[in-house]
């Protein structure tokens, strides 16, 4: 062991201790570091006394300032709820269809259906709403099941083919591949690919597989039918892509496109805002509501009437799906 | 004995052997088949040397046997744990890196804890263990308690990193961070740890100084606390003996709290107080000079090592724990920067009447810049801890560049300027082979730091405002894709960032091969005698 020396470098004495080498400078503790650990002890209990902090037997200090972080939470949430009371109630007080004649409520809709659409609807649909393959592009003027408000208010409500909801759109597109030959699922893609460019739907033997399995639905122009969701065929817009192998699979397995209803959850007021978002995009239809099929929740949240809305029947029996028997009868 | 050792190993390996045939799942089975290998493998070499006539070990100098080991196993899992960052960094970037073939094995989600135990554990993890062998025998001038128990925990430990990795990849997981390995893997590790602390402890029982020097203080508060935290917050209850799968005791809060008192000390324990104890050793002997303040280094250790332990609920602001708790987490962590900062301190001004070094050695160099990102990761962490501040940063990609700041800062450096220390001493050599290799690795793995960590802080509080940004009338204005798109030339630099730190590694294993290799042999007595007293 070495004995207490004087460092020559800094002139400190050492603490006499030697390992291995390493001596120790018998240096006090920095006055600042010294401070400064004292001042956050005492920040902490400074804190501790305005703030929940020191358990007992049962609970805790609440702290002399009453601060909870689910207070503060519960504060901000009836702040903006305060905020937007007379909007929500302005919503639910107009026809869907009227509530672009009132700027500012527009206004209001659009903004909250915008925050509405990027935290529930952009999983799917794009940030963008641009779609993507299999989820409809919302921006152009191309609807499955209507582009009236109303229509997509109930589409929103509802949703399409979900088993949640049984006002729920619903129709069914058969699998084809179970009942057409491959030769002929393959001549009616191609059919069907050359609709947007004027081909005549009903012409030719592909025509004729056209007239026997699709124009029922689809129409004999192909321009579908929104009451029942059956796609625009001559509108070269392609829900589940435009090339051959994409429009054999489509007709082969027949799509079963899926969507949650939203009414449950966001509120009759935040759907109609979304409604509102959706149909400025772009692509809007404007006018009345096109049927009373889609009116029922029209004012108010009341009850709906039993059966209403119906587009479709019962998911889970075959002889209620829209779709006539002779769709099966060509093999 | 050596007929027990046979019999006992034969035991273990038939029952690995029913383990790999009856496991309910793939990571059980392969495990069993690992464990059988390792012991068949272990029951012919002692076979075969049965009857050999075993050379008498010279037990009067240092062991370092098991740290030349762990001093080539803390480079290769470090670079094997960079490499997994890098990747990982870049299929974030890049998700297509997902690949479907690799579903399942190698997707983010299985990579990402086999990245943070590699580093943590397997580079941290048998960087500790080395240089804590080390100093333990240099400072207390007696040889490593316990004979070829050493050995044990280093092959131990080797035999846990391998059962812990290829679990992740397997799927096996409690999904509990930084402990995820399931319950027979936990239980190995225990095994092997109270081997460890048995040694180190034997060691400073037997020692031959009159008093135990402050890097043992750290060494042994990590090695004791982390026995602790692992038992804790491991317990659990296997749904089968011959299964991965264990189910925890704690529910619900008290299974997060648990969780997070075990995390936030992890941290606090093996990677802070460990490493200290590294710095207080390698510091003063590669600076050749005195510590700086022997008080501050026993004030700043209790002060350090009792208010840690309290400081776990800050990582559960805002969540289901109460807010006393809350509260508490957040006072002890402020009240922790000054008792943190005692060690940067007191490393930093050793340096006092050497600060030339800083110019022409790189070895106290990356030291000096350790101690500098430790200093900044130890403010930074107490500032994140204050609840305002929380509710920003959490959960953003500023936890992950705090964290990184002082994983690759203050952990990695220091690591590095101790292989540098040890390798040439370790196996006789003057000097590293090359001192200018060395400065390249200071600055790619600087540079490196600073670009991962300035995009994450970009990255992070750009995605905490993102998220809570509302308008006017009180509705969110970004989508969560939104954010993450947002993130993406961030996520590039980041992995840019790892990709240079990945370099200046590979860098160092080749000037450490050189050296083992090629370098001059050091003239005059080796470094293993125990000076006489």
């Amino acid at each position: 062991m070495s004995e207490k020396r004087i460092d020559d470098v800094t002139g400190t004495e050492t603490t006499g201790h030697n390992w291995d080498g390493i001596e120790e400078l018998n240096n006090p503790l920095p006055r600042w570091w010294l401070w400064t650990f004292y001042a956050t002890v005492l920040f902490a209990v400074i804190y501790t006394i305005f703030f929940p902090a020191w358990p007992l037997v049962s609970g805790a200090t609440q702290g002399v300032l009453g601060w909870s972080t689910r207070g503060e939470v519960a504060r901000d949430i009836a702040q903006i709820d305060e905020g937007q009371q007379q909007y929500r109630e302005g919503l639910l007080s107009v026809d869907v269809h009227m509530i672009r004649d009132n700027e500012e409520l527009q206004n209001y809709a659009v903004q909250a259906g915008a925050a509405l659409f990027r935290n529930n609807c952009s999983q799917c649909h794009g940030s963008g709403a641009a779609g993507a393959i299999g989820y409809p592009n919302l921006l152009d003027d191309d609807w499955l099941w209507g582009g009236r408000i109303e229509d997509i208010a109930h589409t929103i409500r509802h949703g399409i083919r979900n088993e949640e909801d049984p006002d729920a759109r619903f129709s069914q597109m058969p699998a084809f591949g179970e009942m057409l030959t491959e030769g002929e699922i393959a001549g009616l893609a191609r059919h069907v690919q050359s609709l947007p460019d004027g081909a005549d739907p009903l012409s030719g033997p592909a025509g004729q597989l056209f007239a026997d399995n699709c124009a029922t639905c689809h129409g004999d122009d192909a321009q579908g039918d929104p009451e029942i969701g059956a796609p625009d065929l001559t509108d070269a817009i392609w829900l589940y892509g435009s090339d051959l192998a994409s429009l054999e699979d489509t007709i082969s397995r027949g799509p079963y496109g899926v969507m949650p209803p939203w009414g449950e959850r966001l509120g009759e007021a935040n759907v109609r805002a979304l409604a509102a978002y959706v149909h400025q995009l772009g692509g809007g239809e404007a006018g009345e509501p096109r049927s009373e099929t889609n009116v029922e929740e029209q004012i108010g949240e009341g009850d709906v009437p039993e059966g209403a809305g119906r587009t479709g029947g019962d998911p889970s029996d075959p002889d209620e799906v829209p779709f006539p028997e002779e769709a099966s009868g060509t093999d | 004995m050596p007929y027990l050792r046979l019999a006992g190993l034969a035991v273990i390996a038939l029952l690995a052997a029913i383990a790999a045939d009856q496991g309910h799942d793939l990571a059980y089975r392969v495990h069993g088949a690992l464990v059988m290998l390792v012991a068949g493998g272990l029951f012919l070499w002692e076979l075969r040397r049965a009857e050999e006539v075993r050379p008498v070990v010279d037990i009067s100098g240092y062991m370092d046997g098991p740290i030349r080991a762990g001093v080539i196993a803390t480079a290769f899992w470090g670079v094997a744990g960079f490499l997994v960052g890098v990747f990982i960094a870049l299929q974030l970037a890049f998700p297509a890196l997902n690949f479907d073939w690799s579903q399942g094995y190698a997707n983010f989600g299985r990579l990402r804890p086999l990245h943070t135990s590699a580093v943590i554990f397997a580079f941290g993890g048998n960087a500790l263990i080395a240089t804590s062998f080390y100093v333990v025998q240099r400072t207390s001038a007696a040889r490593l308690w316990g004979g070829n128990s050493a050995w044990f925990v280093f092959w131990g430990y080797q035999l846990f990193i391998v059962l812990a990795a290829t679990g992740y990849l397997l799927g096996a997981t409690q999904s509990k961070e930084y402990a995820e390995p399931e319950w027979y893997v936990d239980i190995w590790l225990t095994i092997v740890w109270l081997v460890y602390l048995a040694v180190f402890l034997g060691t400073i029982v037997k020692r031959r100084q009159p008093h135990i020097y402050v890097a043992n203080w750290f060494f042994l508060a990590f090695i004791v606390t982390v026995a602790l935290l692992h038992v804790v917050n491991n317990i659990s209850i296997p749904v089968s003996i011959l299964g991965s799968k264990s189910v925890q005791v704690f529910s619900g809060v008290q299974d997060a709290m648990t969780q997070w008192w075990y995390g936030h000390n992890a941290v606090g324990f093996f990677l802070t107080a460990g490493f200290l104890g590294m710095m207080y050793y390698f510091v003063p002997k590669q600076a050749n000079r005195p510590i700086y303040s022997y008080k501050l280094s026993i004030i700043h250790f209790w002060a350090l090592i009792f208010l840690y332990i309290w400081a776990g609920p800050h990582h559960l602001h805002y969540t289901a724990l109460p807010d006393w708790a809350s509260t508490l987490g957040m006072v002890f962590s402020i009240m922790l920067w000054m008792p943190s900062w005692g060690g940067m301190i007191n490393g930093l001004m050793t340096l006092e009447g050497a600060w030339d070094k800083i110019r022409t050695d790189p070895i106290i160099r990356m030291f000096v810049a350790s101690l500098a990102f430790y200093g900044m990761a130890t403010f930074e962490g107490p500032m994140m801890s204050i609840r305002a501040v929380n509710s920003l940063s959490h959960y953003t990609d500023w936890t992950i560049g705090h964290v990184h700041s002082g994983a690759l800062g203050w952990n990695g450096l220091i690591t590095f300027g101790c292989l540098y220390f040890l390798t040439p001493r370790l196996w006789g050599r003057a000097r590293m082979y090359s001192i200018s290799a060395i400065n390249w690795h200071f600055w790619l793995a600087t540079i490196g730091i600073v670009l991962y960590a300035a995009s994450m802080w970009v990255s992070g509080i750009m995605e905490g405002l993102m998220w809570r940004e509302v308008d006017a009338q009180g509705f969110l204005v970004n989508s969560f894709a939104d954010t993450v798109a947002a993130k993406f030339p961030m996520y590039v630099v980041r992995a840019a960032g790892g990709g240079l730190y990945l370099t200046g590694a590979l860098v160092m294993v080749w000037n450490m091969w050189m050296t083992i290799r090629a370098a001059p042999a050091r003239e005059g007595a080796p470094d293993t005698a125990i000076p006489a007293e």
